[in-house]
């Protein structure tokens, strides 16, 4: 009977089209220590670390969406990190899977921890622009803005305006459009982010979190 | 945050870089870590079981003992590890919290030993995952339930002064408490079971008066049946009287349901004698004797089975609730039904949906008396499910009230099973009690001993007695010793060798203090011991022992007899040793105990290495009166008992 039962199983869930079901059936192993540490900029004692925390909260190896914004929410409580962690997932999961591998994770730690400042900015491009077309145009911008606030939630000190946000991108958009074509390119940013002194110096402020 | 994620903070601080492009103002300093030490495994070795983690995954909770600097007062240098004398089984449930942030809550764990461990290391149950929580509280709240049946039972103990008031109220409650109460218990059964007798005797039809209807013994023998009436609310009514006046609280006992019942068992009597003339009442006073049936409820003060069924009933008043509430539903339901369907046939019974109900019911509980019965098909398939929908809805919620009187019945029974039990174990205890203080009685007597051992250096002996107490139980003894020491009371008369004593107040054993005093009044044997034989050289060693000793006297003695040697001597000489038969030790066995209770007369041989002790009392010498002779040994009503090792 249990073996019946097991196949009868196995050819439901091959109908089953749910990701869930599938998730807990996979379980990834991440590629060898030594590959890693020649990838990314990390050493092998914090590639340990963060392997550990790493499969404490996913032990079938890999991340998907809801728990990554899980995992998010809870640094934020106040307000809802779903959206920004929405978009965060989008830009760690390069290869557009739908699910997060260790080695996703590691890579683009390391970028952001580890990374040149054009590789941070190119990454940070590469969130903002939610569309992958190449150009951030105002309504990305509003989104991620927008998401940025909710994650303050409403009980701030002055009170968030409800036109805060608008008046955010239209001030980020003054910066950083150069031709004013309406929408802001790579070199455009990385230009713009060089030339402003306070985001250079934020960008190096957590090199040292590992 | 949960502490669980605290893992996932570097992450969560790298991907703030999508803010900083956004930021109009400069960010604050982050902060640096004074010293970035890498990450340790710490060793946790908990009764022998070793337990290794992470240094870091104990800091996720700094309130608790592993978390803070707590731990450290635990820290054994020498193997670099931290020691809990406490149980590996339980501590594996409080370091898998620290690991998965979830507290988990074994069921095979005994609720108070796993609280213990949780209230040492500092964790607040409240914290307990869901999967347990209920577990949890469930054994907590089952364990304070039966603390509180213990604490209940101690209630029975009698208070030392209690008012006349007091007393009676306790005789109520608890009738097995005296003679006189439970006296009291039984009698009012009785007049109870009377009453409700006469109260059902008084309608049988008792034999007829020629040319007349049989009449029921009420009306046959009226007399003697009001005057059993009145000798029963006689005694009601007092019993009333009394409980309130003694009831602590009046106005809630007034309240309580036994006074309600009480009351309206004997008010229409009360009633009956006051408007007896008056015709237009008359019935409804025929109605109130109705409720003299409710007599039958005090003997609910009687029977603890009927005290549970009523609690159960209370307890389980949703559940009943329910019943009673679907029952009418479907009633309602199925004789609407009925009526419409018998409606069309003739001469039907049915003649209304009330009419209806009474069928319904009869059917729904099964009864089926037939005085109503569906004629047409249509009636008789809608009476087949009333039956059957019936037995269904009837039978769901009896279930649960049955497990619930289960559940309180045993819980009594367990309630009763425990008192008895106490009894046996208080007795164990006692027993227990007594046994130490005996056995440190014995070791004064061997700590006596041994002191005489040493004059005579014979080093095994000593050895071998001293390997009879532990180094727990000597020190133990010490201080035993100490505090008899302490309460020592000097005399007023110094001058006198009778009274100038220093009274130790010595610790004795409950059979000879009561022996002593007995013995005390008896009088003294003046016979001649065999044994006297080396008196004079036993004298000298057991006057020399004597006079460093401390003898145990009988409380209400003064041992002035080893003070002179002169005094001593004459007594010796005068005197009659006398093997006492004061049992003290019942219980000892070794062969060098002091044994108070000496089956065969010991020789008093000072030169031998065998050991043998003997009890010598001397008796007080009949020629002296207590007044005139300031020599001699004590007074009148008691015996010197003093223990010589013979060697």
């Amino acid at each position: 009977g249990k073996r019946i039962v097991y196949i009868k199983y196995q050819i439901f869930a091959m109908y089953k089209a749910d990701d869930d079901l599938e998730m807990t059936m996979v379980c990834h192993r991440p590629e060898g220590l030594d590959q890693l540490e020649a990838q990314t900029n990390f050493s092998k004692r914090e590639l340990q670390v963060l392997y550990r925390g790493f499969k404490n909260e996913c032990p079938s190896g890999v991340v998907n969406e809801e728990t990554f914004k899980q995992i998010y929410s809870q640094f934020f409580p106040h307000g809802d990190a779903s959206t920004y962690a929405h978009y965060l997932f989008n830009a760690f999961d390069t290869g557009h899977s739908g699910s997060i591998k260790f080695e996703d994770f590691v890579t683009a730690l390391s970028i952001l921890l580890r990374g040149t400042v054009t590789e941070k900015l190119q990454w940070t491009f590469n969130l903002y622009d939610i569309n992958r077309d190449g150009y951030i145009n105002k309504e990305e911008m509003t989104d991620i803005v927008r998401a940025i606030y909710d994650m303050m939630g409403k009980y701030t000190y002055p009170v968030l305006k409800h036109d805060a946000p608008k008046q955010h991108v239209d001030a980020f958009f003054q910066k950083m459009d150069k031709n004013r074509d309406g929408v802001v390119t790579l070199d455009e940013f990385i230009l713009s982010c060089q030339e402003d002194e306070n985001i250079m110096r934020s960008l190096q402020l957590f090199e040292n979190v590992i | 945050m949960a502490a669980g994620v605290a893992a996932w903070l570097p992450f969560a601080r790298a991907a703030a870089i999508g803010w900083m492009p956004v930021a109009n103002l400069p960010m604050p300093i982050a902060p640096t870590e004074k010293n970035k030490r890498q990450d340790e495994l710490i060793i946790l070795n908990v009764s022998g079981r070793r337990f290794q983690t992470w240094r870091n995954t104990l800091d996720r909770y700094p309130d608790t003992l592993l978390g803070s600097s707590e731990k450290e007062f635990f820290y054994n240098e020498e193997t670099k590890e931290y020691f809990f004398d406490r149980d590996p089984d339980v501590f594996r449930s409080v370091l898998n919290f620290y690991r998965t942030g979830k507290l988990h809550y074994p069921r095979y764990e005994c609720i108070s030993s796993y609280d213990e461990e949780l209230a040492f290391f500092g964790i607040v149950p409240e914290i307990i995952g869901d999967c347990c929580y209920e577990e949890y509280k469930d054994r907590k709240r089952e364990n304070a339930e039966r603390l509180m049946d213990d604490q209940e039972d101690n209630k029975d103990a009698k208070l030392p002064n209690m008012t006349f008031r007091e007393t009676m109220w306790r005789a109520f409650e608890n009738p097995h408490t005296s003679t006189m109460a439970l006296v009291f218990y039984y009698v009012t059964g009785f007049f109870i079971a009377v009453s409700v007798i006469t109260n059902v005797v008084e309608t049988v039809p008792c034999g007829s008066v020629p040319n007349q209807k049989e009449v029921p013994c009420g009306e046959r023998y009226t007399v003697a049946f009001f005057c059993m009436d009145t000798a029963c609310v006689m005694i009601f009514t007092v019993e009333y009287l009394m409980r309130l006046f003694a009831a602590p609280s009046r106005y809630r006992f007034m309240r309580s349901v036994m006074s309600i019942i009480d009351v309206v068992a004997i008010l229409p009597y009360y009633i009956g004698l006051v408007m007896t003339d008056n015709e237009d009442v008359s019935g409804a006073f025929v109605t109130l004797r109705v409720f003299r049936v409710f007599r039958i409820f005090k003997f609910s003060r009687h029977s603890q089975g009927l005290r549970i069924l009523g609690y159960t009933l209370k307890s389980c008043a949703s559940e009943l609730g329910f019943l009673l509430f679907s029952l009418t539903m479907a009633i309602i339901i199925f004789a609407t039904v009925m009526f419409y369907a018998e409606k069309g046939s003739s001469s039907s019974k049915f003649t209304s949906i009330p009419a209806s109900f009474w069928y319904t019911i009869v059917t729904m509980t099964t009864l089926g008396y037939g005085d109503m019965v569906p004629k047409t098909i249509a009636g008789k398939i809608f009476g087949s499910i009333c039956s059957l929908s019936g037995v269904l809805v009837i039978a769901l919620p009896v279930p649960v009230i049955v497990s619930n009187f289960s559940r309180i019945y045993h819980q009594n029974q367990r309630a009763d099973k425990r008192r008895a039990q106490k009894k046996a174990r208080l007795a164990r205890i006692r027993i227990s009690k007594t046994g130490s203080s005996s056995a440190f009685l014995h070791s004064k007597r061997n700590g006596l001993f041994n002191e005489a051992l040493e004059l005579t250096s014979s080093t095994e002996e000593e050895q071998r007695l001293s390997k009879s107490t532990s180094l727990l139980e000597s020190q133990h003894h010490h201080l035993l010793h100490c505090l008899e020491k302490t309460t020592v009371s000097e005399s007023a008369d110094h001058r006198s060798v009778m009274s100038s004593t220093l009274r130790n107040h010595e610790f004795v054993d409950e059979q000879y203090y009561q022996q002593s005093y007995l013995e005390g009044g008896l009088q003294n044997y003046p016979s001649r011991s065999p044994s006297l034989s080396s008196q004079d050289g036993m004298t000298g060693t057991c006057c020399t022992r004597r006079s460093k000793k401390h003898h145990t006297p009988l409380p209400n003695a003064s041992a002035p007899a080893h003070m002179q040697p002169l005094t001593h001597t004459h007594t010796h000489q005068q005197g009659l040793q006398e093997l006492s038969t004061i049992h003290i030790q019942p219980l000892s066995t070794s062969r060098s105990s002091l044994n108070m209770r000496v089956d065969d007369p010991a020789p008093l041989n000072c030169q031998s290495s065998q050991i043998t002790t003997a009890i010598i009392s001397i008796p007080t010498p009949p020629v002296t009166t207590p007044e005139g002779d300031a020599h001699l040994p004590a007074g009148p009503a008691h015996q010197n008992v003093v223990k010589v090792s013979a060697l």
